[in-house]
């Protein structure tokens, strides 16, 4: 059965960029990419834990802030190590999560 | 045609080697391929984890296939999955996590372990290796050893082979004082003689590891935390230390495989097909196969296997057999090169040995010659024959009569004849199996360079040590034409264009922001790793009319601080030259107090560094603060340290403290492609390091100053070079202006000014920037200084964040259904 979240509102994330958000009983990162796509990724790298909200991103990627690692928020494929990896959808500006 | 089922259990070098090779031959037609991996990671060169502890490569070096690779191939990869059970009759495997593969054909590549002696107290209760002691195996346990050895005032290693030398060559690195425990009476006993051993010993105490010979240890001894505290030798004395690293040989994994009820001896027994005795649709590669008694412990004897358990199991080449290596190796232990092949010692009466040593320089060599045809040697210090006596040995080839040009050049060849001279079947790679022929061929089929050679053939992705060597057969294939791969040369990997291209691109087109270059240029693919780069360029060319988009910035430049870690960040306030005030002083210390900060830090740039702060306290500190951020996080002007000069100093010739103090006030917050560290000294005495800065100020007497550009004393360490002589703090100020915009619109991104001007050359810069050769210092001028009036104090967003959301560490949303 799944479970829809309402993360809150798309404007809280600025275009480009990544914020840790608490969704239910759990921290996601969640990132509003250029071109208006959503995804939420677990919070911290599995190389080093660095937060990846704080990470620079690229068309559908993400970059670890302590050490460069790539991933894919797609599919959450690294160099070395994956990340567990959800799309999110907007609905009229709010971000919604299903689980 | 449905596609059968090849599953590999064991997901190391042996496993996925056997995999490409299966690839290569086009096997993904015929087999779905399903990998287990006992470590979650994708396949990395175990080989190398040595280097990884030692410091010289990071993790991310050693990858050889990311799971990308996996992905791309159609491979299904289990990883942190260990097989626990085959059944050979229903052929099906099962995994720890309860994972089960149905299988046509079963290659198992489960590699080995360490061996743990038996002694005491060096298990913990549930039957694992104890906190502080280590086998030296996996990156888990590099890492783990890295974190413990910092941590550590002694480690001692047990073992004094191989592994066990580089173990200790990786943990001198992070500070311990190490030992070295070894059951033999010389080191390395496998591959070297008695004297070649002492050779060896002396080299490396002499670096400081201490040597126990003839030592067998009996147990770790414990303080009452239950913590490593020593351990415990057999002559009855203790070596005092916090952690223990095991090195004292392998054991093959066959469980699984003798619980599968195949023939297992000292490892799981193969026919020249690699295939078991007992079962004809499994497969073994690698240290956990045992062919003709032999089971091998080296990587080269691993790819011939592997190409083997290939040409079967896609029936390219039935033919195709292994019939055993004959083991030569050629490493660097401690620094000292050696090469060893087959016998350490004669055996035979009729071996003929020939010696030569040196022993103050640690030259020695030694050959043992049976019938005409080499069977043994060791050479240490000198290897530059070891190619030709390996090949030499390995080929079973005659010897010449003159038994002394084995050991040295008599009236040496040069490098090109050898190069002329060597038949294409000689191997370049010895990792990979690489031989110059098929370097040849690559090169034919329009490979040109050395890079993409290699990654076409693989050769010099083992060790790394013949990628020189690569290189120049790849030139004498070309006839000296080789290319050079273009994209090295561009600013960002995925803009096909160099810095100065690129600018001039973008004031053509009047391109304002980070993603008008991705849309104009890059085909709209946004690099995250292009973007802060990008953003460098487009301030220094556009500066107040450049847009700012904050997402194209590196975190540090978004909250304005420096990210450790643990996800916080550190704040340095401005101390212009390193000069403060009580009042000043007191206020840094309410703040620290205030916000519990966890360490308070003088930094190199003479400043006071708060670090451990939490995101979202960042704007409340710089309010209660009430002073300017000292930059000490960007890619841009840091600082300017100073010394006294002559406000007290009794050596003073020039007013260090007020032109630094100068310095500061015009170049903060001035961005620029890597970071740019100033000084300046008021005499020749260089208290403030001015020598060794990016740029450094030296007064001299009578108001004149020396200036000094792309000094280092970091990861490179260079004396700055002497750019010119100028008289009065203006002219200082001047010059340091051009050359600073110089580099800012020449500079390669993160090109540091002691690459910058090695590059350029010191008297091009010194003609553009103090001799005006291109009438442009007025242009320079202009430039610095629209930038310098752009320059904003960030930490003013404490009041007004550029974002939403800017400094929050989390948020929590109001409704949650």
């Amino acid at each position: 059965m799944s479970e829809a979240h309402v993360i809150g509102p798309l404007a809280q994330i600025p275009v480009g960029e990544g914020r840790n958000v608490v969704v239910g009983d759990r921290t996601l990162a969640v990132f509003h990419l250029h071109g208006g796509d959503v995804y939420a990724t677990q919070p911290t790298c599995p190389h080093r834990g660095g937060p990846l909200a704080d990470g620079l991103t690229g068309n559908g990627t993400v970059m670890c802030p302590l050490h460069d690692r790539v991933f894919d928020l797609r599919t959450g494929a690294g160099p070395d190590c994956s990340i567990t990896v959800m799309r999110v959808q907007v609905r009229d500006g709010v971000m919604v999560l299903s689980i | 045609m449905n596609k059968q089922t090849l599953v590999v259990v064991g997901n190391g070098m042996a496993g996925a080697r056997a995999v490409e090779e299966v690839l290569a031959r086009g096997g993904s037609e015929r087999y779905r391929i399903v990998m287990f991996g006992d470590e979650p990671y994708g396949n990395y060169n175990r080989i190398m984890l040595s280097n990884v502890l030692s410091g010289v490569q990071d993790t991310s070096d050693i990858y050889i296939n990311p799971l990308d690779w996996y992905v791309e191939n159609d491979i299904t990869l289990h990883c942190g999955a260990r097989v626990t059970t085959i059944d050979r009759t229903a052929r099906v495997v099962t995994a720890s996590n309860g994972v089960q593969e149905r299988y046509d054909v079963l290659l198992i590549a489960t590699g080995s372990r360490p061996f743990i002696p038996p002694m005491d107290n060096v298990l913990d209760d549930d039957g694992e290796l104890r906190r502080g002691v280590f086998g030296f195996r996996t990156l888990d346990d590099c890492n783990a050893m890295m974190a413990a050895a910092k941590q550590s005032q002694t480690a001692v290693v047990l073992g004094g082979g191989l592994l066990g030398l580089e173990a200790a060559r990786g943990l001198m690195t992070h500070g311990p004082t190490v030992h070295v425990v070894h059951l033999s009476q010389h080191l390395m006993n496998a591959q070297l003689d008695v004297e070649a051993g002492g050779i060896l010993r002396r080299a490396m105490e002499g670096m400081g590891v201490n040597i126990h010979l003839g030592q067998r240890t009996t147990g770790v001894e414990l303080d009452e935390a239950g913590a490593v505290a020593g351990v415990r030798l057999k002559d009855g004395g203790t070596i005092a230390c916090q952690m223990l690293v095991i090195a004292a040989g392998i054991r093959p994994n066959i469980e699984v495989a003798q619980r599968a009820g195949l023939s297992v001896e000292r490892a799981i027994v193969v026919d020249n097909h690699m295939r078991c005795l007992d079962d004809r649709n499994i497969f073994v590669v690698g240290e956990c196969a045992q062919h003709r008694g032999q089971v091998y412990g080296l990587v080269a004897p691993l790819w011939e296997q592997a190409r083997v358990f290939a040409d079967q199991v896609t029936e390219r080449n039935l033919d195709s057999a292994y019939h055993g290596s004959k083991l030569a190796t050629k490493l660097k232990v401690m620094g000292v090169e050696l090469a060893s092949m087959g016998l350490t010692e004669p055996q035979e009466e009729r071996d003929e040995v020939i010696r030569f040593a040196e022993t103050r320089s640690g030259t020695y060599k030694k050959l043992i010659v049976r019938d005409g045809r080499l069977v043994g040697g060791i050479l240490m210090g000198d290897i530059s024959k070891a190619a030709y006596l390996m090949q030499a040995f390995d080929r079973d080839s005659p010897l010449p009569e003159e038994r002394l040009s084995l050991l040295f050049d008599l009236g040496t060849p040069s490098q090109k004849v050898t190069l002329d001279e060597m038949p294409a079947e000689t191997q370049v790679c010895n990792c990979n199996g690489v031989t110059k022929g098929a370097i040849g061929a690559c090169v034919a089929a329009g490979k040109r360079s050395g890079k993409a050679v290699m990654d076409a053939t693989r050769a010099g992705m083992g060790c790394g040590s013949c990628k020189s060597l690569v290189g120049e057969v790849v030139e004498w294939f070309c006839g000296g034409t080789a290319e050079e791969d273009p994209s090295v040369h561009y600013y960002v990997p995925t803009i096909p264009m160099t810095k100065p291209e690129l600018v001039a691109a973008v004031k053509q087109h009047g391109l304002r922001s980070v993603s008008a270059v991705f849309r104009a240029f890059g085909g709209s693919v946004e690099d995250a790793g292009a973007k802060p780069a990008l953003a460098s360029l487009l301030i220094t060319v556009w500066a107040d009319e450049y847009e700012d988009e904050r997402d194209a910035r590196f975190i540090n430049d978004r909250v304005h601080a420096n990210i450790q870690k643990d996800g916080t960040f550190s704040v340095v306030p401005e101390m212009a030259g390193g000069v403060t005030t009580p009042a000043d002083l007191i206020r840094i210390a309410q703040v620290a107090q205030k916000y519990n900060v966890p360490l308070v830090k003088l930094t190199g740039g003479q400043r006071i560094d708060l670090v451990g702060v939490a995101k979202q306290d960042l704007p409340k500190i710089w309010s209660d603060l009430g002073m300017p951020s000292g930059h000490a996080y960007g890619k841009s002007y840091r600082t300017c340290k100073s010394c006294i000069g002559t406000e007290f100093c009794r050596f003073g010739l020039g007013d260090s403290m007020g032109l630094a103090t100068k310095i500061e006030k015009r170049f903060r917050g001035v961005d620029s492609p890597a970071k740019l560290k100033l000084a300046t000294a008021g005499c020749p005495r260089n208290c403030s390091e001015a020598m060794v800065k990016d740029v450094g100020a030296v007064a001299i007497g009578n108001d004149r100053w020396e200036i000094y550009i792309g000094g280092a004393a970091g990861a490179h360490v260079r004396k700055g070079d002497l750019l010119c002589t100028v008289e009065g703090e203006d002219a200082v100020m001047t010059v340091t202006a051009r050359f600073m915009q110089f580099y800012r619109e020449n500079a390669k991104w993160k090109e540091r000014t002691y690459s910058f001007i090695p590059r350029l050359g010191l008297e091009r810069i010194r003609a553009v920037v103090v001799e005006d050769s291109d009438g442009i210092v007025g242009a320079l001028d202009a430039a610095m200084a629209k930038s310098i009036a752009a320059a904003r104090d960030p930490w003013r967003e404490a009041a007004s964040p550029k974002t939403a959301n800017q400094f929050a560490d989390i948020l929590v949303p109001e409704e949650v259904r």
